[in-house]
């Protein structure tokens, strides 16, 4: 169905096409050199910006916000009850095309249970001397537990100090958490837990 | 008396201080300038500039300039070694030089002898300050042949002939200024500038080649084809590092200074006060002239940072044409106009002749620009004819793709 493409159905001599080998000299404008005064415009434009305002942000002092999704330091949640959202399924690893993710899963024990279902990520390590801040292992990630924040102040003097653990990398413990390990909410299926149907942590869920 | 007679009663001690006070205001004049173009063309752009180092980062280049001495000197293994380190020498000396026939105020006591602040008075004070300049090239050329680099030489060898090239434009617009004032002193030149106006605006052409040439002769933007940074790294210099990196870097500010204060002098009136504030040059003991002097330095050197700020760099064989078929032609002229003026005048032509003289002058020139107008614009708007039709076969033009789709259905993607 060759007649059905765009590209050749249009006829190029009956639609309004404009031919650029034909344009008139008038519409092109004057070419050659412009008049004296014309030139000299160059001169007024710099001399008056000397007296505009400059967009300099006097940065350490003055640290203006970044865009909204600006991708800067990555972080990894936890659900409501405190529990961590990373599952240890390394695909952020797999999608990292710097090769900056080093991720290590380990099984979930009655004893230690970091995350709801079987697996949770044992070591999580960021290295931000190679992370390019593409987001890919954002996109990646299937349960959102890999998210990027704003921070982006992330220079340091050694290059240990640039590999991020995974106690760097997870979110603070906020209202209604409990650190874990500990049992997951009464009731409550990893489906939940990935529906969000956990809303807070439980009395019983305290560990003695 | 004349500035030469209350030279020649300096004793030797004085010499000493003046010849250190010149050194220091040259070196505290580059650090300055430094930080005076960065603000100034940092503003241009819309930015600050250096303001962290001290108050308003007064002492960047201070700063920068301890920051190259601690750097380390390399010297390339293809390095001709001598002729590496005596470069940079040769450039920041005759930089220095250049300063010491300039006038920098009129009479003033200093220590209690009566004198004026310039280290000599040579009769041929100005053909002094354009040897020295010329020996600066050698600077330049020495370095980027020494270094043993392929771009260095490259630079090294624009710079020269840049140099050169506008160097007799240069010289070419003092001759007026010569025949003007009647000598080649730097302070009987000023002094006969105010026997009538000052000659910026008597010889204002000469002015103005004096102006362009000037920007060439130092190898600022928008001539500063010699270190390129986007096709020669740096030019000359690249191959330079720490203290003789930092002795060209001196010497390129102190050659704008240089140039700027030979404009001052020449065309300006030198140290002294514009007209009308003539009773000024009294204050301070004479000293206020040397305000004077430096307003006008750093009015020029405002006009480098302005044109580095607005214009773009010249291609190479622009630049050439617009040295030896622009500025050296037209200086050739301007000196024949001048001195046919002056001896008119000087054998006792009357007003009205000599004015007649200057308008046919001014008719002829306009003649020529006319008809070189015109015959510019003949060109422009000769009509070629059509090539005729190949004998060979030739395949069709591809008159689709040369096409630009603004159909209705909008768009032409699909």
């Amino acid at each position: 169905m060759a007649d059905n493409n765009d590209f050749n159905a249009v006829e190029p001599h009956l639609s309004k096409d404009m031919d650029i080998t034909n344009v008139p000299v008038e519409k092109i404008g004057h070419t050659g050199p412009k008049g004296f005064f014309t030139q000299l415009q160059g001169f007024w434009v710099t001399f008056a910006t000397m007296f505009k305002k400059v967009n300099t942000v006097q940065y350490p002092e003055v640290k203006e916000p970044t865009a909204e999704r600006f991708h800067g330091r990555h972080q990894l949640n936890r659900h409501e009850d405190g529990l961590e959202k990373c599952i240890g399924c390394e695909l952020c690893a797999w999608a990292c095309p710097a090769d900056a993710i080093y991720v290590e899963g380990a099984d979930n024990t009655p004893d230690n249970q970091m995350s709801p279902g079987e697996r949770y990520g044992k070591v999580y390590q960021i290295n931000y001397l190679r992370c390019v801040f593409c987001g890919l292992c954002i996109e990646a990630c299937p349960t959102r537990a890999l998210t990027m924040t704003n921070e982006y102040e992330l220079a340091d003097s050694t290059r240990g100090k640039l590999i991020f653990e995974k106690d760097d990398l997870l979110g603070p413990l906020r209202a209604g958490m409990l650190a874990p390990p500990h049992p997951m909410y009464p009731d409550m299926t990893d489906t939940n837990y990935y529906n969000g149907d956990v809303k807070s942590s439980h009395p019983s869920q305290e560990q003695k | 008396m004349t500035t030469a007679e209350i030279l020649a009663n300096d004793p030797g001690w004085l010499i000493a201080v003046k010849g250190l006070f010149v050194f220091v205001v040259c070196v505290l004049l580059t650090l300055m300038s430094v930080w005076g173009e960065r603000r100034i063309v940092a503003r241009m752009q819309m930015r600050l500039g250096p303001n962290r180092v001290g108050k308003f980062g007064l002492v960047q280049a201070l700063a920068d300039g301890v920051k190259l001495a601690l750097k380390e000197d390399l010297i390339p293994a293809a390095a001709d070694k001598i002729v590496f380190v005596i470069a940079p020498i040769i450039s920041a000396t005759t930089a220095f030089m250049a300063f010491a026939v300039i006038p920098l105020t009129g009479p003033v006591n200093l220590f209690g002898q009566a004198t004026v602040m310039q280290l000599t008075d040579l009769p041929v004070g100005v053909l002094y300050v354009l040897a020295v300049a010329s020996v600066g090239v050698y600077g330049i050329v020495l370095a980027g042949w020494s270094s043993g680099s392929t771009y260095p030489l490259l630079g090294g060898l624009r710079s020269s002939a840049q140099v050169i090239s506008y160097e007799i434009a240069m010289g070419l617009s003092l001759v007026a200024v010569f025949i003007y004032s009647g000598s080649m002193s730097t302070s009987e030149i000023v002094a006969a500038q105010q026997d009538t106006w000052w000659y910026g605006l008597v010889l204002f052409p000469s002015f103005v080649i004096y102006a362009i040439s000037m920007v060439g002769e130092t190898n600022r933007a928008p001539f500063d084809l010699a270190e390129a940074e986007g096709e020669l790294v740096g030019g000359f210099h690249t191959e330079y590092s720490s203290l003789k990196f930092a002795l060209f870097f001196l010497a390129e500010y102190i050659n704008i200074i240089a140039v700027s204060a030979l404009a001052t002098t020449l065309f300006l009136g030198g140290y002294h006060a514009i007209p009308g504030l003539g009773f000024t040059e009294l204050w301070l003991g004479g000293w206020f002239t040397l305000i004077w002097f430096f307003l006008k330095v750093i009015l020029f050197f405002f006009i480098f940072v302005w044109l580095r700020g607005t214009l773009p760099r010249l291609r190479y064989d622009q630049f050439m044409q617009f040295g030896w078929k622009v500025l050296i032609p037209a200086s050739l002229i301007w000196i024949l106009v001048v001195a046919t003026l002056r001896v008119i005048s000087q054998n006792g032509a009357s007003r009205p002749a000599t004015f007649a003289f200057a308008g046919v002058v001014v008719l002829i020139v306009m003649a020529i620009s006319t008809g070189f107008d015109r015959s510019k614009q003949k060109r422009m708007n000769q009509t070629y004819p059509e090539a005729s039709a190949p004998s060979f076969p030739v395949p069709s033009l591809p008159i689709n793709s040369t096409t630009i789709n603004v159909s209705e259905r909008g768009g032409d993607r699909g």
